[in-house]
């Protein structure tokens, strides 16, 4: 009974109320997950169980028994930042900050998406892969919100590092 | 949130027997009821995780398509055969919610929402008969441009919130459901109930029903077929209005029509009365606008959402018109 979270395992509260974001900022002590509107309508509290984005505030705890959270803690290697993260300092992807490490968890997912053909609303050709325009990056994170306003330099940031992982 | 317990169920006979017993509710994604408990609009005494069910989407014999309750919106909609043999539902999902909300949230689920009206969700200061039977409605005289203009009563005009749902009305899609008296298929069309008196009874299932799977017969017609959801922002928003629709045309009239729409009634809204009056004919725009005011006719529109019977004929018209190739 436990989650691997960013390789470490915490295990299961006995109460079935903790949502996974309160198990990973109150008990994992990884407060880099944000708690913003707490009903599933910002995407700040936005982590990968295995490999997808999920809303982390709607998740139980207990419903991710035996799988792997990967947190904006994970992301890098402790000396070296996720592409991402680092495109999102290049492109000011960001004010405040405090809706960042869901927007940067949810365009990692989001670009795995798209490499895997998953489509979207704005995708012309249902049947062809995605293509990383920013249209389809302001439709893919639109469960994400930046009330800074930093979306042009946040569709900036995953524009370049989808650039440099299909180079 | 009040305390609950929780189980898992492993199999549909498992689900079958906690779900029949007082208090238990059936958890998939959790996206809509974990936000209802929380807001004390839903207190389960138990929640069932069904998420272990089937999330197969199998061909069936009669060359449809066979889709588990727990499939999570996202994998019905990259289906490589719903999106090129029903694209209409693939567009539908896609256009709801988020890529977050879509990864979670099951098909069972989906079809098992509720109402999004700002008073079902406000216990504290709001009435509302579906949460409180016989509390009153606020939404009549108040906030109500989110709400029906067709099937809603003096007791509740809350509109399903769904996309996909419209998506599968238009498809003839069927309900298969499981209970304790045995296995039974009930259209997407007549699985809801319109609120009348009684706006807490939402669905045909009878207590302790699950359903296991969602059936789309085969339909050459919905590879022509297409969703446009017009919303009060360009994403991640629930719609004003939207339409379904699979069409077909030969020599300049439409010899297959399906249309339904979504944001306008309290259940996905298929509008037989427009296909019948569209069907021999062509597309046009008096021809669309006639359909519609039949289909329309029993509406019942309130301060705050009458702009949607002009914004149904409209849409209707744009969706049909893209779909056939015309530009009248």
């Amino acid at each position: 009974m436990a989650i691997s979270v960013n390789g470490t395992d915490i295990p299961i509260p006995d109460d079935p109320r903790v949502s996974l974001l309160d198990l990973l900022r109150e008990r994992a002590h990884l407060t880099g997950t944000k708690v913003g509107c707490n009903q599933g309508a910002c995407g700040a509290c936005t982590v990968l169980v295995d490999g997808e984005r999920v809303l982390s505030c709607l998740t139980l705890a207990v419903q991710a028994d035996g799988r792997t959270v990967t947190t904006i803690e994970g992301l890098g290697d402790g000396a070296t930042l996720h592409p991402l993260q680092q495109a999102f300092i290049d492109h000011d992807g960001f004010q405040c900050g405090y809706c960042t490490p869901g927007q940067i968890c949810a365009a990692v997912a989001m670009l795995r998406e798209l490499q895997g053909g998953v489509p979207s609303y704005v995708t012309a050709d249902l049947a062809g892969p995605g293509a990383p325009t920013a249209e389809e990056i302001r439709e893919r994170m639109s469960g994400n919100l930046c009330r800074c306003g930093a979306h042009n330099g946040i569709v900036e940031a995953i524009l370049q590092v989808a650039k440099e992982q299909a180079a | 949130m009040i305390p609950f317990t929780f189980a898992r169920a492993t199999s549909p006979e498992d689900a079958l027997g906690l779900a029949a017993l007082e208090g238990h509710r059936l958890l998939g994604g959790g996206t809509n009821l974990v936000d209802l408990m929380r807001k004390g609009v839903e207190h389960p005494v138990t929640l069932v995780d069904v998420t272990a069910l089937s999330s197969d989407i199998s061909e069936t014999a009669q060359g449809g398509l066979l889709i588990g309750g727990a499939t999570r919106n996202t994998a019905l909609a990259a289906h490589p055969l719903v999106r090129t043999r029903y694209p209409v539902l693939s567009r539908a999902i896609l256009a709801g919610a988020s890529a977050q909300i879509r990864n979670m949230a099951t098909v069972a689920g989906n079809i098992l929402q509720r109402s999004r009206c700002a008073y079902f969700n406000d216990p504290a200061a709001s009435r509302c008969n579906k949460r409180l039977p016989g509390s009153g409605c606020d939404a009549r005289e108040g906030l109500n441009r989110y709400h029906a203009i067709l099937g809603g009563s003096a007791s509740c005009i809350s509109a399903h919130p769904s996309d996909m749902c419209v998506a599968l009305v238009a498809l003839d899609a069927q309900v298969h459901l499981l209970g304790l008296a045995g296995a039974r298929t009930v259209p997407l069309a007549e699985f809801y109930r319109l609120p009348g008196e009684t706006p807490q009874i939402e669905t045909v299932m009878a207590p302790g029903e699950i359903i296991t799977a969602i059936e789309l017969p085969p339909l050459p017609v919905a590879a022509r077929s297409a969703y446009r959801k017009v919303r009060d922002r360009a994403s991640y928003a629930f719609a004003l209005v939207s339409v379904a629709a699979c069409a077909s045309v030969q020599d300049g009239v439409l010899t297959e029509l399906r249309l339904a729409f979504g944001g306008i009634a309290p259940k996905p809204w298929r509008a037989l009365r427009a296909e019948q009056a569209l069907l021999g004919g062509p597309v046009t725009r008096d021809a669309v606008f006639a359909a519609m005011d039949l289909e329309l006719a029993e509406a019942a529109p309130l301060a705050g959402n009458a702009f949607k019977l002009e914004l149904a004929r409209r849409t209707a018209f744009a969706v049909l018109a893209d779909l056939t190739g015309e530009t009248a």
